[in-house]
C-alpha cells in the first residue's frame, strides 16, 4: 500500500476516534460512538500490516502476541467489578505509558525501520520527539503504577511527603531536559537509558505525595500524560492517527483534571504539590470536642423516609467501598412504591475518579435520568424532606460556605442541610479526607446512622 | 523554500487539541468514567508503532532486541485495546433510561 493511501486511512481512523468521543455527549449515542472507536482501531491495524507488506514468519508472531494481549484484556474487561474501575483505568494508563517507552526504545535501536536515519545518526527532530515520548511515557507508567497501588489499597492512600521533595523533583525535571539536549548532541544510548530511568523515578515521586481523595485529579492527569506520550510517538512515526489521538486524549485528560480541581476549589498545582490530609490532621485532633449528635437507627430512618414526599440520595466513596449500590437501589424501589419521589445528587469529585458514582448507580440499574449533577439539583434540597447521605462527607460540609478559615472554604458543596431532615450514614464521627469536622453532624435536623453503608441500607429495607 | 512536513503534522496536532477541547466539554459528566476508558483504548493506537518495530527487518533473526521491544509493546497495547473497548461497552450497556 502506498504511503499516501495509508496516510488517508490513518486520517479516517483519527476521524472515527473523534466521533467515538463525540458519541459520549449522551448515553443514547455513546454505544454507537464506541463502535466508531473500534472501527478506527481496526482500520489502523490493518493498514499498518498492508503498508509494511511484510508477510513473513514475523507476521504470525505479531498475530499471536496480539491475540495473547487481546485475550488478557478481554478477560479483565469482563471480570472486573465496577467498583474497581478507578484502579483498572490507572492500570491501563500504565500500559499505554510502557508501550510508548518500548516503541521509543525500538525506534532508537533500529531507526532504519522507522525511516528516522541510521543508528547514531538519527534525525534531530525525531530524536527530540522520541525522547519526549519516552520520557512522558515512562512518567505515565510509574505514576500510574503508584496510583494503581494506592487505589487498590496495596499502598497506603495517605500522602507520602519528605523534606526537599519539591527540590528533588525540580532537579530531576532539569536533568530530563539536560539529558534530552545531551542525547541530541551525542546520540549515546547510555544517555537514552538514563533518561528513561530518571523519568520512571519522576513518575513515582510525582504521585506519592498525593492523597487518596485527590485520585480523581491524578487519574485524569495521567490520562492526559498518556495522550501526550502517544502524540510524541506519533510525531516520531509520522502517523496521523496517533497524532490526532494523542491530542484528543491529552486534552481530554487535561479538561477532566480541570473539572476535578474546580470541584474541590483547588488549583492544579496545589493538588500536585502535595497532600491536604497530611497538613491538617494535627489541628483537628486538638479541636475535637464532644458535641452532641442525634443518633438514630434503621427504624427511625425508615419512618422518616416512608412519610416523606421527596428524598434525595447523596452517594460518595463510602458507598463504593461498602458495595452498597444494589441495596440502595432496592431501598429506592421500595420508597417509590410508597409514592416517594427519589432522585440522586452527585458531586463532581464524589468517588475516586470522574463519573465513578454514575457508573456504580448505572450498574445497580438506576436510570440515568434520575441522577443529577451538583448544579442541576442543588436548589432542590430546600424543597426536599429527607436527604440520605451515604458514604459522602466533605462534599456536604456547610463549612465550605461559611468559614473562610476552613481548608475547603469555597469548594462547591451539596446543600443537604437545607432539606427538612438529613440522614447521614457513616461508620463513625471521624472527619473526612480533608481532615476537618463536618458541621452537618451536629445540626438539629441531622440524624446520624452509625453503621456500614450496605448493612444500614439493608436494615432500612427490612423495616420499610 | 518548501514547507517542512513537520509543520503540517504540528498543524494537525494543534487543530486536534482544539477538536478535543470542544468535543470533551460536550461529554456529559455522567459518562466521564467511560470517557477515560475509551480514551485509554484509542491511545493504544500506538500499537501501530509496535507492529512496525516488531516486523522490522534486521540482519540476523526476527528476534533482534528492537523486535522484542516491539512484540512486548504489542502485548501491552493489545491488552489495552481489547480491555479498554470491551469495558467501555460493558459500562455503556448499563446506562438505561427510566422505564415509562
Amino acid at each position: 500500500m502506498s504511503p499516501n493511501l495509508s496516510a488517508i486511512f490513518y486520517l479516517i481512523s483519527g476521524i472515527l476516534f473523534i466521533l467515538a468521543l463525540r458519541g459520549l455527549s449522551s448515553p443514547e449515542t455513546s454505544r454507537q460512538g464506541n463502535y466508531f472507536g473500534i472501527a478506527g482501531m481496526t482500520i489502523s491495524i490493518i493498514v499498518t500490516f498492508l503498508s509494511l507488506g511484510n508477510f513473513g514468519p514475523g507476521l504470525v508472531y505479531v498475530i499471536v502476541f496480539l491475540l495473547i494481549g487481546g485475550t488478557v484484556g478481554a478477560f479483565i474487561a469482563f471480570k472486573i467489578p465496577m467498583t474497581a474501575m478507578p484502579e483498572l483505568v490507572a492500570g491501563f494508563h500504565s500500559l499505554v505509558g510502557l508501550a510508548a517507552v518500548f516503541v521509543a526504545i525500538a525506534a532508537f535501536l533500529n531507526p532504519e525501520a522507522f525511516n528516522l536515519g541510521t543508528t547514531n545518526k538519527i534525525k534531530l527532530a525525531s530524536l527530540i520527539e522520541m525522547s519526549l515520548g519516552a520520557a512522558i511515557g515512562a512518567i505515565t507508567f510509574s505514576g500510574s503504577i503508584i496510583a494503581f497501588l494506592k487505589l487498590r489499597g496495596i499502598m497506603s492512600g495517605s500522602p507520602i511527603t519528605f523534606r526537599g521533595q519539591h527540590f528533588i523533583n525540580l532537579i530531576l525535571g532539569i536533568a530530563i531536559i539536560f539529558l534530552i539536549y545531551y542525547l541530541c548532541i551525542s546520540q549515546l544510548s547510555n544517555i537514552f537509558w538514563s533518561l528513561i530511568l530518571i523519568s520512571f523515578l519522576v513518575g513515582v515521586l510525582l504521585i506519592i505525595p498525593i492523597g487518596g481523595a485527590d485520585m480523581p485529579v491524578v487519574i485524569s492527569m495521567l490520562n492526559s500524560y498518556s495522550g501526550w506520550a502517544a502524540a510524541g510517538i506519533g510525531f516520531t512515526l509520522e502517523n496521523t492517527a496517533l497524532i490526532i489521538t494523542g491530542a484528543l486524549v491529552g486534552s481530554s485528560g487535561a479538561i477532566l483534571s480541570y473539572i476535578m480541581c474546580k470541584g474541590m476549589n483547588r488549583s492544579f498545582f496545589n493538588v500536585i504539590l502535595g497532600g491536604w490530609g497530611a497538613a491538617d490532621q494535627s489541628s483537628t485532633t486538638e479541636a475535637k470536642e464532644q458535641k452532641p449528635v442525634k443518633n438514630g437507627n434503621a427504624d427511625d430512618a425508615a419512618f422518616l423516609m416512608k412519610n416523606a414526599s421527596s428524598v434525595i440520595i447523596v452517594p460518595g466513596y463510602g458507598m463504593a467501598v461498602a458495595q452498597a449500590q444494589h441495596a440502595l437501589r432496592e431501598m429506592v424501589d421500595t420508597l417509590k412504591k410508597n409514592g416517594v419521589k427519589v432522585s440522586y445528587a452527585i458531586h463532581p469529585v464524589a468517588g475516586r475518579m470522574p463519573g465513578h458514582m454514575n457508573v456504580l448507580l448505572a450498574e445497580a440499574n438506576v436510570p440515568y435520568d434520575e441522577v443529577f449533577e451538583l448544579e442541576e439539583i442543588n436548589n432542590d434540597f430546600a424543597n426536599c424532606d429527607v436527604a440520605y447521605v451515604i458514604g459522602a462527607n466533605d462534599v456536604t460540609n456547610p463549612v465550605a460556605k461559611s468559614d473562610p478559615q476552613s481548608p475547603i472554604y469555597g469548594m462547591p458543596v451539596l446543600d443537604v442541610e437545607k432539606s427538612k431532615s438529613v440522614l447521614f450514614v457513616k461508620r463513625s464521627l471521624s472527619p473526612g479526607y480533608a481532615g476537618i469536622d463536618n458541621d452537618l453532624f451536629y445540626r438539629d435536623n441531622t440524624l446520624m446512622l452509625f453503621a456500614d453503608a450496605k448493612k444500614m441500607t439493608e436494615d432500612i429495607i427490612k423495616s420499610l | 523554500m518548501e514547507i517542512d512536513p513537520f509543520i503540517f503534522r504540528l498543524s494537525i496536532f494543534i487543530l486536534s487539541i482544539f477538536i478535543g477541547y470542544y468535543v470533551v466539554w460536550s461529554v456529559t459528566p455522567s459518562l466521564h468514567t467511560p470517557l477515560m476508558s475509551v480514551t485509554n483504548a484509542i491511545s493504544s493506537v500506538i500499537i501501530v508503532g509496535a507492529i512496525i518495530a516488531a516486523l522490522a527487518e534486521t540482519s540476523e533473526s526476527i528476534f533482534e532486541i528492537s523486535n522484542i521491544f516491539g512484540f512486548l509493546a504489542i502485548i501491552l497495547a493489545a491488552i489495552n485495546i481489547f480491555g479498554g473497548f470491551l469495558v467501555t461497552q460493558r459500562m455503556l450497556q448499563m446506562y438505561k433510561k427510566k422505564k415509562k
